[in-house]
C-alpha cells in the first residue's frame, strides 16, 4: 500500500536518515483533513476539570458540556463535584438576546446549592461570537458570593488545544497567590501536569513523601482550590507533559520566582531521573540518599517482573501517536527498555524543538509526523508492519481493523502507567495486546498458518 | 457517592442543565451521514466539535469514524467560513475520494451566518466538485433541539438533495429506520425481506459501524444507502418512516416534493409497535405475513408469557430519546411493568402527552419530562425509588449511588461492548430486551438474597 499523504502535509512528515532534519509543525490543520486534533475549549476543560472541589460551568450549547462530562476519568480522593456536568444549555433566544443573564442565574443557583471553593466558567465558540461579557458576570458573582469565580477564555475557534492549555493556566494563575503559605516545608513542590488518570498522581505523591518532600498542590489531578491558592509557597514546580501546565510554571516563575523542572513519570529512566532531578534541586544529602534507596527498592521489585515481558516482546515494532510530544520521549525509552523498535512517532501539538529532539533519539528510518490523519496513519502502520500502536480513543479501532495491537496512553488508560509500577503495567498492557491469540485469526496470518509458519491456535481453522 | 450533590428536594431551574440527557445536533447529523455509502461527513465549525463527535461515536461503536472539519480559526469566525469550506471540499475530494460530502453546520457557523448552499455553489463553479460527486448539507445549530433533531435534519437533506420525480413509479417502498443502531437497521431490512417487499432504506449504517475484522482498514466500509437509490426515492409508491422525531420530517418532505405518501409510525420496539409496523407494511405492499415472522412473534409472546410473573408492578425509570422512549414505555406497560419516571433531554410537548396516554392505566403516579436532565430524574428517584433503570451509560452514576439495577439502552453506551451487534427493534429485538430486563432483576435478587432463601430454580 502506497503511503497516502496530502501534498500540503509533506513537510509535516520526516523520515529519520532520509534527509537533514526538517519538519513543519504548530500549523493550523488543513481544512478538510480528518485531523485527530481538538479545540481550545477541549484543552482548557481537560486541564481544569480534575480540580475536584471547584464548580465547572460550561457556558454554551449542550454539546460542549455533554462531550466533556467526566471525559477522562480524573480521580479524586474526596469531592466529586468535577464529575458532574453543568451547562447553561444555550438556546436560540439566548444566542439572539445574549446569555449573560442566564449565566448569572445559573452561577448563583449552583454556588448556593453546592458551596464550591471556586468556580470556573468556560467560554465556548458561540459565547465568543455573541460577545457575552463573561468576565463581567464572573466578577459580579464573585463579589456577591465571596468565592473566586474565574472566566476561562476558551472559545473553540481561537486556536488549537495548546491555546486552551494557556487559557486554563491563565485561569489558575488567578488563584495562585491568594492563600497563606504558612507552614510549608522548605522541601516542597507542586506537581504540575498530572491529571490523576487511574490514580497516577497518588503514586507520585507517595514517592515524594518517601523522599521527604512535601507536595503543596496537585495541578490538577485530585486537585483542590485551597492548595492551588497557596501553590506559590512551594519551593519548586515539577512540570510533566509538554504543553498543558507549562505556561502556569512560567507565570509563577516570573511573578513568584518559583523555579521549575520538566519531568516525565513514564518509564523507568525518566521516572528515576525525575526524582533525582528534584533531589538535586534541594541539595540535601538525606533527600538524595532516600531517593537512591527508593529507586533501588523499586527497581529491585520491577526488573525481575519485567523480564518475562521483555523476552516475549524483544524485536517487536511499535508506533506512537500522542497529544503532546513530551510523552513520546518517555515512550520511546520505555519501548527501548523492552527491546522493542519504534518505527513511527508523532503528536498532535509538538513544536519544532520537540521533533528535533525526537529525531535525535530515534533510529534511522523512523517516521516522525505532526498532526496526522487516519489515512496516513493506517498506511504507515501497514508499511512498517507494526505490532503495537500507542494512541488515543480515535486511533484504537483503526489499529484493530488492521490487526495491530493497541495501548491507550491517553484518556482511556485504566491502569496507572506512571511510576515504576506503571512501567510494569505498560509492559503488561503491551504484552497483552501484542501477544493476543486473536491476531492469529487474521486473514494474512491464516495464510501463514497454512504454510506452517506460525503457531496453530487451539480450535482455529487450519 | 458520585452524585452526592443531588438533592431530593426539587428546585425550579430556569437557567441550567445538570447532567444532560441529550447532546447537540451535529453528532446526529454525522451519524446519519455515515449511513450513505462512501459518504464523508463534514463538520463546518471548530476542530473540537468534530473531534468530540468522532470520539463519542468511536467510543460507542468501537469502529473508526471518519469526518472532516473546516477547522475554524479566529479569522474564519470573523470573515466567514467560506474559504475554509471551499478548500475543505477540494481537499477531501482530492485525497479521500468520497462520493458524497455531507456538510453539517455548528453553533459557530450558524451564528456567523454562513450560507452553505451558496458556498457549495461556489465550490461547484470553481470546479472543486468532480463530476458524479455530491455535496449536501443540513443546518444543525447546536442551540436548537438535540442530537435527534440533527439526525432528522440530515435525513431530510438526503431527500432535499437527491430525491426526484423523474422516472416511472416502481412497486417499492422507502423505509426510514429512525435514529437506531446498525444492528436495528439490519433487522429492519431482514423483516421487509421476509415480507418480500422491495425497499430503499435510508440512512443505513449497517456494515458501516458494525463491520467485520478483515485485517484491512477501509475508509468507506461496504454499507450505506447508495446515491443511485436515494435518487430513486421519489419513484417509490410509499414511505414508511419510523420514529416521528427522527424520521418524520424527511418523510413529509418526500411527500411534498415527490408526492410519495407516507406512514409515520412509532419505532418498532416491543410487541404492539412491531405489530403495527408489520401490519402497515402488509397493507401498503399488499403482501401476507410469512410464517417466519409469525414464528418470531409467537416466540416473543411465549417469552412474555414465561416471564410475566416476574414483571408485575416493577417500577422503572427511563431516560433517552423520545422515539425510543415512546415505544419502550408502551412495551413496558404491556409486560405489566410500571414505567413511572420518563425523561428525555430533547424538548417537545407532544412527547409528554403521548407518554401520559400510554401510561394512563399504570396504577401509580407517572412523572414525565421533555427537555429534562438526569439530575431531575435522580431527584425523583431519591424521593421514591424504582426497581430498574433503563438508559445510556450516564445512568450508571444513579444506578451505583442508589443501588438500582440497570439495563443499558440508547446512545451513548461507553462502558460495555457488543451491544452494537444486537437489535432491539422487531420481535427478535423484543426478546433481547426482555432477556436483559429479567437478567438485571434476577441478578439483583440473587445478589441480595439471604443464604436461606437463595434459590437454585427461580
Amino acid at each position: 500500500m502506497e503511503p497516502v499523504i496530502f501534498e500540503e502535509r509533506a513537510d509535516q512528515i520526516h523520515r529519520k536518515g532520509s534527509a537533514p532534519f526538517q519538519i513543519a509543525c504548530n500549523k493550523e490543520s488543513l481544512a478538510g483533513a480528518v485531523s485527530q486534533r481538538a479545540c481550545v475549549f477541549c484543552g482548557s476543560r481537560v486541564v481544569l476539570y480534575p480540580i475536584a472541589d471547584a464548580l465547572h460551568l460550561v457556558h454554551g450549547p449542550i454539546g460542549c458540556a455533554a462531550y466533556t462530562w467526566d471525559i477522562r476519568g480524573a480521580l479524586s480522593s474526596g469531592p466529586e463535584l468535577h464529575r458532574l456536568s453543568f451547562s447553561t444549555d444555550l438556546q436560540e433566544k439566548d444566542v439572539i438576546f445574549g446569555g449573560e443573564e442566564k449565566l448569572y442565574r445559573a452561577l448563583v443557583e449552583l454556588i448556593d446549592r453546592h458551596h464550591p471553593e471556586a468556580a470556573f466558567v468556560y467560554s465556548t465558540c458561540i459565547v465568543g461570537i455573541i460577545g457575552d461579557d463573561l468576565a463581567g458576570v464572573c466578577k459580579k458573582v464573585s463579589e456577591e458570593k465571596g468565592i473566586p469565580v474565574i472566566p476561562v477564555q476558551s472559545e473553540g475557534f481561537k486556536g488549537n488545544k495548546r491555546a486552551g492549555y494557556n487559557a486554563a493556566c491563565q485561569a489558575m494563575f488567578q488563584l495562585v497567590g491568594t492563600g497563606s503559605t504558612e507552614g510549608i516545608s522548605p522541601y516542597s513542590v507542586n506537581i504540575l501536569g498530572d491529571f490523576n488518570l487511574a490514580g497516577e498522581i497518588w503514586i507520585i505523591q507517595d514517592y515524594f513523601r518517601r523522599i521527604g518532600i512535601e507536595v503543596v498542590a496537585n495541578i490538577t489531578g485530585d486537585g483542590r482550590v485551597a492548595d492551588i491558592r497557596r501553590a506559590h509557597g512551594a519551593a519548586l514546580n515539577v512540570v510533566q507533559c509538554s504543553g498543558a501546565t507549562m505556561d502556569l510554571a512560567k507565570m509563577m516563575q516570573e511573578r513568584y520566582g518559583t523555579p521549575f523542572v520538566r519531568v516525565s513519570y513514564f518509564g523507568v529512566e525518566d521516572m528515576a531521573e525525575s526524582l533525582y532531578e528534584v533531589a538535586r534541586f534541594f541539595k540535601a544529602p538525606e533527600i538524595m540518599s532516600r531517593t537512591q534507596n527508593l529507586v533501588r527498592e523499586e527497581l529491585a521489585v520491577l526488573y525481575p517482573q519485567l523480564q518475562q515481558y521483555r523476552r516475549a516482546l524483544r524485536g517487536k515494532k511499535a508506533a506512537i501517536y500522542v497529544g503532546g510530544a513530551f510523552k513520546a520521549f518517555s515512550l520511546i525509552k520505555a519501548f527501548r527498555l523492552l527491546e522493542m523498535q519504534v518505527v513511527l512517532v508523532g503528536s498532535q501539538t509538538g513544536t519544532t524543538e520537540d521533533y528535533r529532539e525526537l529525531a535525535e533519539i530515534c533510529d534511522d528510518g523512523t517516521i516522525i509526523v505532526d498532526d496526522t490523519n487516519p489515512l496516513e496513519l493506517s498506511s504507515f502502520l501497514q508499511e512498517q508492519e507494526v505490532d503495537i500502536f500507542v494512541g488515543g480513543v480515535k486511533e484504537r479501532p483503526i489499529a484493530y481493523k488492521l490487526g495491530v495491537g493497541f495501548c491507550d496512553h491517553n484518556h482511556e488508560r485504566k491502569e496507572p502507567l506512571e511510576g515504576f509500577v506503571g512501567m510494569l503495567n505498560f509492559a503488561k498492557e503491551v504484552y497483552t495486546s501484542v501477544m493476543s491469540p486473536v491476531w492469529r485469526f487474521l486473514p494474512r496470518h491464516q495464510q501463514a498458518l497454512v504454510q506452517g509458519a506460525a503457531p496453530v491456535a487451539e480450535g482455529s481453522k487450519s | 457517592m458520585l452524585l452526592r450533590h443531588t438533592t431530593a428536594e426539587i428546585i425550579e431551574r430556569t437557567a441550567l442543565t445538570v447532567n444532560p440527557a441529550k447532546t447537540c445536533q451535529p453528532i446526529g447529523a454525522m451519524y446519519a451521514a455515515l449511513g450513505i455509502h462512501r459518504c464523508l461527513p463534514h463538520s463546518h465549525g471548530s476542530q473540537g466539535c468534530c473531534a468530540y463527535h468522532r470520539s463519542t461515536l468511536t467510543r460507542h461503536y468501537k469502529e473508526p469514524v471518519m469526518a472532516g472539519t473546516s477547522s475554524f480559526t479566529e479569522g474564519a469566525s470573523v470573515f466567514g467560513g467560506q474559504a475554509n469550506l471551499v478548500q475543505a471540499i477540494h481537499n477531501m475530494f482530492t485525497i479521500y475520494e468520497p462520493d458524497v460530502i455531507a456538510v453539517h453546520t455548528t453553533c459557530l457557523s450558524e451564528t456567523i451566518g454562513d450560507d452553505i448552499p451558496q458556498i457549495i455553489a461556489k465550490a461547484r463553479d470553481e470546479g472543486k466538485i468532480p463530476p458524479g460527486k455530491y455535496v449536501i448539507h443540513a443546518n444543525t445549530p447546536s442551540y436548537v433541539g438535540s442530537h435527534v433533531t440533527g439526525f432528522a435534519n440530515m435525513v431530510k437533506a438526503m431527500v432535499d438533495y437527491f430525491a426526484t420525480t423523474e422516472g416511472r413509479k416502481e412497486h417499492r417502498l422507502n423505509l426510514i429506520p429512525g435514529y437506531v443502531e446498525p444492528a436495528d437497521m439490519e433487522e429492519l431490512k431482514r423483516i421487509v425481506g421476509e415480507l418480500g417487499i422491495a425497499t430503499i432504506m435510508f440512512p443505513d449504517t449497517s456494515n458501516v459501524l458494525n463491520t467485520p475484522q478483515t485485517g484491512r482498514y477501509a475508509m468507506y466500509p461496504p454499507g450505506g444507502v447508495k446515491v443511485a437509490d436515494l435518487q430513486r426515492l421519489g419513484t417509490s409508491v410509499g414511505t414508511v418512516a419510523l420514529g416521528r422525531l427522527a424520521s418524520g420530517s424527511a418523510a413529509r418532505a418526500l411527500d411534498t416534493k415527490c408526492k410519495v405518501p407516507c406512514e409515520i409510525l412509532d419505532l418498532p420496539i416491543g410487541l404492539k409497535a412491531t405489530d403495527r409496523f408489520i401490519d402497515t407494511l402488509r397493507q401498503i405492499a399488499g403482501v401476507s405475513v410469512p410464517d417466519s415472522l409469525n414464528l418470531d412473534r409467537g416466540r416473543l409472546l411465549d417469552v412474555i408469557t414465561d416471564m410475566h410473573q416476574y414483571f408485575f408492578g416493577r417500577k422503572v425509570a427511563l431516560a433517552g430519546d423520545p422515539d425510543q422512549l415512546i415505544s419502550l414505555t408502551e412495551f413496558l406497560v404491556d409486560i405489566d411493568m410500571w414505567p413511572i419516571y420518563i425523561v428525555t433531554g430533547t424538548p417537545g410537548k407532544k412527547f409528554e402527552s403521548r407518554i401520559r396516554e400510554l401510561t394512563k392505566e399504570v396504577p401509580y403516579p407517572v412523572k414525565v419530562q421533555a427537555g429534562g436532565d438526569m439530575f431531575l430524574l435522580h431527584q425523583w428517584i431519591k424521593q421514591e425509588p424504582v426497581d430498574l433503570l433503563i438508559g445510556n451509560t450516564y445512568m450508571k452514576y444513579i444506578s451505583r449511588d442508589e443501588d438500582i439495577p440497570m439495563v443499558r439502552f440508547g446512545f451513548p453506551i461507553l462502558d460495555r461492548l457488543g451491544h452494537v451487534y444486537f437489535p432491539t427493534v422487531g420481535y427478535r429485538g423484543g426478546l433481547r430486551l426482555l432477556e436483559q430486563i429479567l437478567d438485571a432483576l434476577l441478578d439483583r435478587q440473587d445478589r441480595d438474597a439471604p443464604e436461606e432463601s437463595f434459590e437454585l430454580v427461580m
